[in-house]
């Protein structure tokens, strides 16, 4: 049917607006149009920047026209409202940053801008990157497209559920301790966190600096692969950023899974929370890639057990630092208020909702004289404990296969503490992404089946440090497989997606 | 180990939040019931493990002491919710209060 381009791939875009079949200002017009249709119910973008994306999509095509390649020629990209954009207001989710329109953009999206991509606007998140259902945005919730009463999962859920959707073809998220993963699972697309250092933090707003890590999420991990292409490098502008040479993914995502080393650690598959129909549509996952010539080995994480508390430590820790600088003197909101110091706790007050005030308040205390050593010490050295577990499990195994998340997508409000009363609720839904962030490693979740028929599932493949080719290799030969990814959500309107 | 309402609000104090009594209270409620949840890492033996601050090693890079582009001032100020000028502006930073 002519215009519909809402469901091709980003390597279909990239091909045919490169070829010139498709114009990028048709294909950006066209998802434009889907937006404004669709999106009234899902809640996914916060701001949609029509006139620059269309200018974006006309350079687009003057410069296919005049020979220029580009990778991702006219694909529609959505971002996560944490990556600064020079002249689009970036709110982080918070109204302590409602309004600031920032002076510069981050490396990854430049990076982005620069391969051919058209940005659409910018995609809701939990404030400043801080929860596991999009529920804790200062701007609403986002809805799950399978299932508009449920969660999309966080805290890049407008990211996920605008791809489910087919409301860009890619989009940017942040992952600290499964933020780009997690959502991918519960909204039936493919979302990888590189190693830390892989993609530059350069413009992108900080929640835990030393966990933070930026990548895409797509439909198939072939379209991930491509836009890693494209992000991925070093940077000077980010004193993180790993000096290494970019791999091709795209290549490696064409290669056989057949020979390679899937180590399963068995323990994840006992732990409490796990519901078994993912249990049992994981480990049927793990049974087709052996059935592609993987060769499934036993590992053990004795110490990922840890994980939560470990994380629940050093990332407020490090959030309690960050948003320090939220203080109403440089960018966003200030509540006068009597002298300066006044002014801050004001301001501060007024702009961080009940999570981050939360965090900030845990981190504080974790840092505090008298429980540095009791705790954030503590937990740095058993995070050293559980890098050393994948340290070791990879001298066996070339990935590793969990679930991604232990349940599908819950009820809206069903585990909010104003939900459910337990602040432990929302991170146990953390679980198996977080170890992954502890030890820096590159994680991908890849869309394994449905709970019910009808809620999506996510296998999580993780590699050891630079292993995304792998990590990619596996989860697209599974697609090539599998059609899972090819199933989409009902439209919001009514009729067919 | 517990945490108590003073410690609450000496935490929030350092954190720079003002807090009414009814979010002490509950701050108080929830901090405990996570912190609680904390203590398991007591239990780990880490005898002799240095602790691990970056995912990646990392060498501090250097680079040439050049100045490279720059926002420049107006850019800068452009997102300030007060400015005078060149600067930032803010409230006074200490009450007048030993005029009286």
């Amino acid at each position: 049917m002519p215009g519909e381009t809402h469901f091709l791939s980003a390597t279909e875009i990239a091909h045919a607006v490169g070829g010139r079949a498709l114009s990028a200002v048709e294909v950006a017009q066209a998802h434009l149009a889907r937006i404004a249709r669709e999106d009234g119910a899902l809640g996914c973008w916060l701001r949609v920047d029509e006139a620059g994306a269309l200018a974006q999509a006309e350079a687009v095509d003057r410069a296919v026209a005049r020979g220029d390649h580009l990778p991702l020629a006219g694909v529609p990209v959505g971002l996560k409202d944490l990556f600064v954009t020079e002249g689009l207001e970036t709110t982080a989710g918070s109204r302590i940053l409602a309004g600031w329109i920032p002076p510069y953009d981050g490396t990854a999206v430049a990076r982005l801008r620069r391969a051919g991509a058209v940005i659409l606007g910018k995609l809701n998140m939990d404030e400043f990157a801080m929860g596991s259902s999009n529920e804790n945005s200062a701007y609403g919730p986002v809805h799950n497209p399978w299932d508009p009463t449920r969660v999309p999962g966080g805290s890049s859920g407008g990211s996920a559920a605008a791809v489910a959707a087919g409301l860009c073809a890619l989009s940017l998220g942040t992952d600290t301790g499964g933020s780009i993963r997690q959502p991918a699972s519960l909204c039936g697309v493919v979302g990888i966190k590189p190693t830390y250092g892989r993609v530059s933090r350069h413009g992108v707003i900080a929640f835990a600096s030393s966990l933070d890590q930026v990548g895409p999420l797509g439909r198939t991990a072939l379209d991930c692969a491509l836009a890693l292409e494209a992000l991925a490098g070093h940077d000077p502008l980010d004193a993180t950023s790993i000096d290494a040479p970019v791999p091709r993914y795209t290549d490696a995502c064409r290669e056989p899974v057949e020979g390679l080393r899937v180590g399963v650690p068995e323990s994840f598959f006992c732990a409490a929370g796990l519901d078994a129909q993912v249990g049992a549509l994981v480990r049927a996952a793990i049974g087709k890639l052996e059935s592609l010539g993987a060769r499934v080995v036993p590992i053990e994480l004795p110490n990922a057990e840890h994980s939560l508390a470990t994380y629940y430590l050093i990332a407020p820790a490090e959030c309690s630092s960050n948003l320090a600088r939220y203080d109403g003197v440089r960018y966003g909101l200030r509540v006068p208020s009597g002298d300066l110091g006044q002014m801050y706790k004001a301001t501060r007050a007024a702009g961080f909702g009940p999570e981050v005030k939360r965090r900030i308040m845990l981190g504080t205390y974790a840092l505090r004289t008298g429980y540095y050593d009791a705790y954030y010490l503590r937990a740095q050295k058993v995070r050293a404990l559980i890098k050393r577990d994948f340290d070791r499990a990879f001298e066996a195994c070339d990935v590793i296969a969990t679930p991604t998340s232990p349940v599908a997508a819950w009820q809206l409000g069903e585990r909010t503490i104003e939900g459910c009363g337990d602040p432990l609720a929302m991170y146990l839904a953390d679980i198996y992404t977080i170890s992954c962030n502890l030890a820096g490693l590159p994680g991908l979740s890849v869309p394994c089946g449905f709970v019910d028929g009808k809620l999506p599932v996510g296998l999580q493949l993780l590699g050891p440090p630079l292993g995304e080719a792998n990590v990619l290799r596996v989860a697209a030969g599974y697609q090539r497989a599998t059609d899972w990814h090819t199933r989409h959500p009902a439209s919001t309107v009514g009729g067919a997606a | 180990m517990t945490i108590t309402p003073e410690e609450v609000r000496v935490t929030a104090e350092l954190a720079r939040l003002a807090l009414s009594d009814e979010e002490v209270a509950r701050m108080t409620r929830e901090l405990g019931a996570i912190l609680g949840a904390m203590e398991r890492l007591a239990a780990v033996d880490v005898e002799g493990v240095a602790p691990m601050t970056h995912a990646v090693a990392l060498d501090c890079p250097e680079r040439e002491d050049v100045v490279g582009p720059q926002l420049g001032a107006e850019r800068a100020l452009a997102g300030a919710p007060r400015r005078s000028g060149q600067f930032f502006e803010v409230p006074r930073v200490i009450a007048h209060d030993k005029e009286g």
